[in-house]
């Protein structure tokens, strides 16, 4: 309970988020449904943002977390760099003459 | 200072709901994928500047740009070299690489700080160990289904795979509350290292026994699944750009996976399970009665017809025939008949794939209709040519009620006036079912490889031209 008092103003941040996410992305007609799961993949890539900060604060000694501190930039960066040129790359494609 | 860096994600969190916003209609989505991304830059930006100062390690920002570089470089290569077709397989590959950050991230924090995590009350820890027990099923689900839809391994229908993967979900949740009751007596850091093995291989068991068609689910889902993960971690991080992304992804891949799951008819629990109804259904082995036709009497239909459309499959994927069929509307066109592309739902190996390999052939989107826009309008249609679907415009899906696929929403290909299924052979579908469309007065198959089917048709037009 303690807990939730603390982050009322979070979970405020969720709920409504959730609604808006849904009413946004219900929007999106068939035709994208591709690019926009390759786009939200790399909007999902946001988690880099703890690593760089966790990574930052791991104090000196600390090889091993160091080391999957790497790791985990390393794989967020695939994923936004991937995620968002590959969703570029594919609506690039997407033409019309009219 | 502190307030531009909450403003900074502020305006990440707004440009990535924005970005998705923008990706309603095609013209405008270029320009949300580039917003979003400015965004993306935005936070990353913050985040370095916030954190760093002059006692951090220098080893450590070290290890953080070189990881930036390498990441950006290996994405943007694996981003140019990837095939249209081969597009599910990466985006479950980079989904992987999403999940396993989220682990990570718990790993490291119960790792280095666990008096921390211990000191932060019992809420706080279970965030923290749902956050990396979600990022962990979402990286190996995600590997699997990268395995799976890559061919590197094969469907394996066995129910053992879904009941070992019910035990490990039980088995996780299980030890959680029976550890914070306090019946096992271990230290938070060493249970949280057992759960994240723990879920490595529910990730592994939950993948494994789906199959291929129900796959655009199965990526959906997972998508939801890392959203989820990133959302948790920025609950504890207290970074609302996180939550308000991971939130929003989260969303989208429930709301895309329950799409395809109204798309097949089939409840989300009855895919996970990994299996059809496989109700038997009588007259099974029955062999059909088909209409063969060549090559030149299709010719000969397509010059009588006026209105012509298309409805693709995964098998025009495989044969690679996108191009063959932009080259086939542009003689159809130089005669003045018209053509569209009838798309299912849940045509391909991921949710809109068909659309991108159309699209990559150069297919003008206003071409590509929804199968919902058209199913009204079968009846004004002179000639359909199915190429590599099945299941999709098979009519039992309305008319037998002891079919597999009965209440799937199908393209009523039957409606139209005339109809040519292209098909290697008489295999059946994904639900191993017979197609009663082939059995009809107005349809004729035409066997072969769907591409040079498409390459003669069209060469031969070409000719008559």
């Amino acid at each position: 309970m303690e807990f939730i008092e603390q982050n009322l103003e979070a979970l405020y941040i969720v709920i409504l988020c959730v609604f808006i996410g849904i009413e946004v992305i219900a929007n999106v007609p068939a035709i994208l449904h591709t690019p926009l799961m390759s786009g939200a993949n790399a909007i999902s890539g946001v988690i880099i943002v703890g690593a760089i900060g966790i990574t930052l604060q791991i104090p000196q000694g600390h090889y091993g977390a160091l080391a999957l501190g790497g790791i985990a930039v390393f794989l967020g960066t695939l994923n936004i760099a991937g995620g968002f040129m590959v969703t570029k790359r594919m609506l690039g494609m997407f033409n019309s003459k009219k | 200072m502190n307030v531009f860096i909450e403003l900074g994600y502020l305006g990440a969190a707004l440009s990535f709901i924005l970005g998705l916003k923008l990706m309603s209609s095609p013209k405008r989505a270029q320009t949300g994928i580039l917003v979003a991304a400015i965004g993306m830059f935005l936070a990353i930006s913050c985040t370095l500047i916030a954190v760093y100062s002059f006692e951090v390690p220098s080893v450590n920002v070290l290890i953080i740009i070189s990881a930036l570089i390498l990441g950006i470089w290996g994405g943007q290569r694996m981003a140019v070299q990837v095939e249209m077709t081969a597009m599910p397989q990466l985006v479950s590959l980079f989904n992987a690489t999403g999940g396993g950050c989220a682990m990570l991230l718990g790993l490291i924090e119960m790792h280095t700080w666990e008096s921390v995590v211990l000191s932060q009350g019992t809420a706080y820890q279970l965030l923290l160990l749902i956050g990396s027990l979600t990022g962990a099923i979402a990286f190996t689900g995600s590997i699997v289904a990268y395995l799976k839809l890559a061919g590197k391994i094969k469907d394996v229908h066995q129910t053992t795979y879904t009941i070992l993967a019910r035990v490990f979900i039980v088995i996780i949740f299980g030890s959680c509350l029976l550890f914070y009751l306090g019946f096992i007596p271990i230290s938070i850091s060493v249970f949280t290292y057992s759960v994240i093995g723990l879920s490595f291989v529910y990730g592994v068991l939950f993948v494994l026994p789906i199959g291929g068609a129900d796959m655009p689910v199965v990526i959906s889902l997972l998508n939801a699944i890392t959203g989820i993960a990133t959302a948790l971690a920025g609950f504890m991080q207290e970074n609302k750009a996180m939550i308000a992304g991971g939130i929003f992804v989260g969303a989208a891949g429930l709301l895309l996976t329950l799409l395809m799951c109204k798309a097949m008819n089939r409840s989300l629990v009855n895919v996970l399970a990994g299996h059809f109804n496989k109700t038997t259904n009588p007259g099974e082995d029955t062999p059909q009665t088909i209409q063969e036709t060549s090559v030149a009497e299709t010719i000969t239909q397509l010059s009588f017809a006026q209105k012509i459309g298309v409805i693709p499959g995964y098998g025009m994927a495989i044969a690679q025939a996108q191009h063959e069929c932009y080259q086939l509307q542009k003689v159809l066109e130089a005669q003045d008949k018209s053509i569209d592309y009838i798309i299912h739902p849940v045509a391909g190996r991921m949710p809109g794939h068909m659309n991108v390999l159309l699209a990559e052939a150069k297919i003008d989107y206003d071409y590509l209709k929804e199968m919902d826009s058209v199913n009204t309008l079968m009846e004004t249609y002179d000639m359909l040519l199915v190429i590599g679907a099945n299941d999709v415009v098979n009519p039992a899906a309305e008319t037998n009620t002891a079919s597999p696929i009965y209440g799937m929403p199908i393209i009523k290909a039957y409606q139209s006036k005339k109809i040519i299924v292209m098909k290697r052979g008489m295999s059946t579908g994904y639900a191993g079912i017979q197609n009663e469309l082939f059995e009809k007065e107005n349809c004729r198959l035409l066997f072969g490889d769907a591409k040079k089917s498409l390459q003669e048709i069209v060469s031969q037009m070409k000719m008559m031209n």
